[in-house]
């Protein structure tokens, strides 16, 4: 990855906003997503031209455009495919995938899974919002069980996807969530999937004021957040709550929520939070977590150190070329069996 | 028959091998064809073999074989019908009788003559030689399969191991047929099975065998020399055209000093091109084995997006599945290659057949008005130059190019004189100079309309494309009506300016006269082959073969007005015809068609225009 370097150092915010005008809609979650990133990338001590954003279509697409970064606006669903070339062809470049939920979890689902098992370090950022805003409010992949869009009016009929769940199952060794106004959160875990090697994996809970307004508002609301979301951190144990009065146990093999201080539950029987363990299982109960029976997890939920695609990819070039009898494409086309005639 | 041994100079010489799937028989035609080449024959070679791994055993739908064709002359195709095939089984002899040349040689396993092969071959009775009524054919019956056991019985192979040398014990027969040394095939054994003594051994006795039991029995007769052909001076090897295009890419690599990047997805008849690839760690380059044929262009765009010579391969499937990312590449103007080796279509169609019904979905199909240069391959050989030069176009015209080859020319072989690659030119890509005020990305070259290109990484170059219209010159997105109509033209006289770079087409044969044969792509070789003839026999006739499609070459209006007719012949319904009188609309057009998925045959197109003289 990139050397430290002055002119790195001295980045802002500012210096990584492009001359276009924004367009997403006046209270967006778009724009608060944007501003975490824009906070968190001068931080990261890399170059300006060595981002890449890279996406696909929707609302949250857009996103390259708006960044005084080297950027890539795809097509629907592609995105993972794209930033994948990119990556492997120059690992030196610090890649970042902005994608939607129908952009990542239905059209692109394919290439979400794939980028996932190979380990390409990407960032992926999901804008979550649980809705098709750009062709104006149709339900999505994670549109919750019966909910009421244009194309369902009498509910939907579909199970949805939790990002999470399709992330750990692909093998993934990364995956955090959070809500797009909590920028102190999303500045830290972009730091953290920048520094990741592998793929990284960011849900963000994304409000879409117009076609799906306050859909995350249960769990994202001021007056109840700190209730209902239960921020991880690895190494601290996994309590939450207005009064820091709630905790998460391990009773059996299911988790369950309890009131520190009744039934005889004590701080030391709340689990302590390991992203680091190889092991998915805790972490795919947290990402599963859904309220009201839990607190919704927040924070990095896994982070697994694994080699990359293209570490590999390249050191496996290197391996090959050592050995290679080959010193040009002479050399190869005189290669084999050849008869000369005079 | 006769007892006595003659040797008969020939001028040329197709040998077929058939049998199952499993017996090995592609492997004992490009043994054969080694040889032949080592000896200095001309040749060209096509594999003819099932879409499934292993039909059932004995039936024809299994049945796999492999065509030669050599000659004290030019060869240009593997030939119409074979002087010899060698049918491993009844159901191999079925499968070719209509490839044999009347009275033509066939040697048979005779053990394989059973009535349980029979039946599942098809045959109503037990003796085919009536039942086909091939009884002026030179039949050689031969026990191959016990010959093989009997040779092999005291070398302590299983039964299995023996039985699958039997291909050797034939190939031995052949070599003694047209007085062919061994020793390139034995050197073939050495090579291949250096860690199993035994299997070399038991190889070259199966081969020995075979060789001395046709000298024995002397009823292989007569045998047959084709005498070296006048071939230009060089180095010459064998080499099909999957890996022709595979090398020339490394080859363009080599000379713009670029990675290459192939992010594809196997597909038949393609798959050859990724595989050679992949093992062309050495050379530095990254292949790319996407979960789809989509990813796989995807990949090979951001790879171009980074800098790379992004290249992704495949069939005509894969191209439709391609088409929008096609599109991407067209908006987003980054140099790319797509190659797309034709088969049968539509949909899975006839997945190991070759055919040419591929071309106006690389024209045409993609949504919008998205123009991409077209070029074809038109020998197995040729694909390394033409996999070179559609990189080079790509990259110092920053525009997509698809190059269309198709599975004769990705399986056949030929013997290739081996070009140096100082011969070749060095390939610019458009990059920015570091240092460049003011600089745009989408601001271009006055001559070649192509933008210039600063890859991630460079300061100070930050810019976004995508696949909504740009702005002219800024390559932001604009949505002016007036922005997007000259973007439109632009992008199409980016296309049309490549003519720079197109050589003029060369007529062959005659330079003006009655009929102008007309063809594209892998068709040059029977096309060629038929004129010859045509012009032995005094006809009036020219040939105009095209490997650039889009742009068509300069003159060629000048050359089609040469000529009274034009017959334009093709391996689909007729479209280059179509596109051709679309381009140059002031020509009176024939069109000349056959979707078999197998290539003309020489014959075939003489009579043709034969025909077409005497109306």
């Amino acid at each position: 990855m990139a050397n430290n370097n002055d002119q790195s150092t001295k980045l802002t915010a500012k210096d990584f906003k492009s001359d276009q005008e924004v367009r997403w809609c006046p209270g967006c979650g778009d724009h608060a997503i944007m501003n975490a990133i824009q906070r968190a990338l001068p931080q990261m001590n890399i170059p300006r031209e060595k981002f890449a954003f890279i996406s696909g279509i929707g609302c949250s697409s857009r996103f390259p455009y708006y960044m005084n970064t080297y950027g890539f606006h795809g097509i629907h669903g592609r995105a993972s495919a794209i930033a994948s070339g990119t990556k492997s062809a120059n690992p030196d470049l610090s890649v970042w995938q902005i994608t939607g939920d129908g952009d990542s979890m239905a059209i692109g689902g394919n290439h979400l899974i794939h980028t996932v098992r190979r380990n390409v370090d990407l960032n992926i950022v999901i804008f979550n919002n649980e809705i098709y805003g750009l062709t104006k409010g149709q339900y999505s992949p994670t549109s919750k069980y019966g909910a009421v869009t244009k194309t369902s009016p009498y509910g939907t009929i579909e199970n949805p996807f939790h990002p999470g769940e399709l992330v750990i199952g692909a093998q993934g060794k990364f995956f955090a969530r959070s809500v797009d106004l909590n920028m102190k959160l999303n500045q830290e875990i972009f730091l953290e999937a920048q520094k990741h090697k592998g793929t990284s994996v960011v849900e963000i809970l994304q409000n879409c004021v117009i076609y799906n307004d306050k859909a995350h508002a249960v769990i994202a609301d001021k007056k109840h957040r700190e209730d209902r979301q239960l921020v991880l951190r690895h190494g601290e144990p996994m309590i939450f709550g207005k009064n820091r009065d709630k905790g998460i146990v391990l009773e059996g093999l299911r988790l369950k929520v309890v009131e520190i201080g009744k039934d005889g539950y004590t701080e030391d029987d709340i689990l302590v939070h390991d992203a680091k363990t190889k092991d998915p299982g805790i972490h795919l109960m947290l990402a599963n977590m859904q309220y009201p029976e839990f607190p919704v997890a927040v924070g990095i939920i896994r982070s697994v150190e694994a080699d990359t695609y293209e570490h590999k990819l390249e050191e496996q070039i290197d391996q090959v070329r050592e050995q290679s009898e080959y010193q040009s494409v002479d050399d190869l086309l005189q290669s084999g069996n050849t008869w000369e005639v005079k | 028959m006769s007892k006595k041994t003659d040797v008969i100079e020939r001028e040329e010489v197709v040998v077929r091998f058939a049998g199952d799937s499993g017996d090995g028989m592609q492997l004992t035609g490009t043994l054969f064809s080694d040889t032949s080449a080592f000896i200095g024959n001309d040749l060209s070679t096509f594999p003819d073999y099932p879409s499934e791994i292993r039909a059932p055993q004995g039936t024809i739908g299994g049945v796999s074989g492999f065509q030669v064709h050599f000659g004290h002359k030019q060869v240009n195709t593997p030939g119409d019908y074979a002087d010899v095939l060698v049918a491993m089984n009844p159901a191999a002899l079925k499968a070719n009788l209509k490839l044999i040349k009347s009275g033509g040689t066939i040697i048979v396993d005779q053990d394989s003559f059973t009535e349980k092969n029979f039946r599942k071959a098809g045959y109503q009775t037990d003796d085919p030689i009536k039942e086909d009524q091939l009884e002026g054919y030179n039949i050689i019956k031969a026990p191959i399969s016990t010959l093989t056991k009997e040779t092999l019985k005291d070398e302590g192979l299983d039964p299995k191991s023996i039985l699958r040398s039997k291909n050797m014990f034939a190939l031995g027969m052949v070599y003694w047929l047209f007085d062919r040394p061994l020793k390139y095939t034995e050197q073939f054994f050495e090579r291949k099975f250096k860690k199993k003594p035994k299997v070399i051994d038991a190889n070259k006795k199966v081969l020995e065998a075979g060789y001395n039991y046709a000298e024995t029995v002397e009823l292989l007769t007569p045998t047959y020399r084709v005498s070296p052909a006048p071939i230009e001076k060089g180095i010459y090897r064998n080499i099909d055209g999957n890996k022709a295009t595979a090398w020339g890419f490394i080859a363009a690599s080599e000379k713009s000093g670029l990675q290459l990047f192939c992010g594809s997805y196997p597909i038949t008849p393609a798959s050859e091109i990724l595989q050679e690839l992949s093992t062309r760690r050495d050379f530095g380059v990254k292949t790319f084995q996407a979960e789809d044929e989509i990813a796989g262009i995807c990949t090979a765009i951001g790879a171009s997006f980074a800098g790379s010579l992004g290249v992704t391969t495949t069939s005509g499937p894969g191209l439709a599945l391609k088409s929008e990312a096609l599109g991407l590449a067209v908006m987003a103007e980054l140099p790319l290659v797509v190659v797309d080796v034709q088969r049968g279509g539509p949909s899975t169609g006839l997945p190991t057949k070759p055919e040419q019904s591929d071309l106006l979905q690389a024209l045409y199909g993609r949504n919008g008005e998205s123009p991409v240069v077209v070029i074809a391959a038109s020998t197995p050989s040729n694909c390394f130059y033409y996999a070179f030069t559609a990189a080079k176009i790509a990259l110092e015209h920053m525009v997509p190019v698809v190059l269309m080859t198709d599975g004769f020319l990705a399986n056949g072989s030929e013997p290739w004189r081996i070009p140096k690659m100082a011969d070749y030119p060095d390939i610019h890509p458009p990059f920015v100079p570091q240092g460049e005020k003011d600089w745009m990305p989408y601001a271009r070259d006055p001559e070649k309309l192509s933008r210039t290109w600063a890859v991630p990484g460079q300061p100070g170059y930050e810019h976004r494309i995508g696949g909504l219209e740009k702005d002219e010159l800024k390559g932001s997105v604009s949505h002016d009506p007036q922005n997007h109509e000259r973007m439109v033209y632009l992008r199409e006289e980016k296309v049309n300016r490549v003519v720079q770079d197109v050589p003029d087409l060369k007529v062959e044969g005659e330079p003006s006269g009655e009929i102008l044969l007309v063809g594209w792509g892998g068709t040059y070789g029977h096309l060629r082959t038929a004129l010859d003839e045509l012009q032995k026999e005094g006809h009036s006739v020219g040939l105009a073969h095209f490997n650039y499609i889009r742009p068509l070459p300069a003159n060629t209006h000048q050359v089609l007005n040469q000529f009274n007719r034009i017959v334009v012949c093709e391996l689909n319904r007729g479209q280059f015809i179509d596109y051709l009188a679309m381009q140059h609309p002031h020509h009176t057009y024939l069109k000349y068609n056959k979707v078999q998925g197998q290539p003309f045959t020489t014959v075939e197109i003489t009579e043709h225009v034969k025909k077409l003289l005497e109306a």
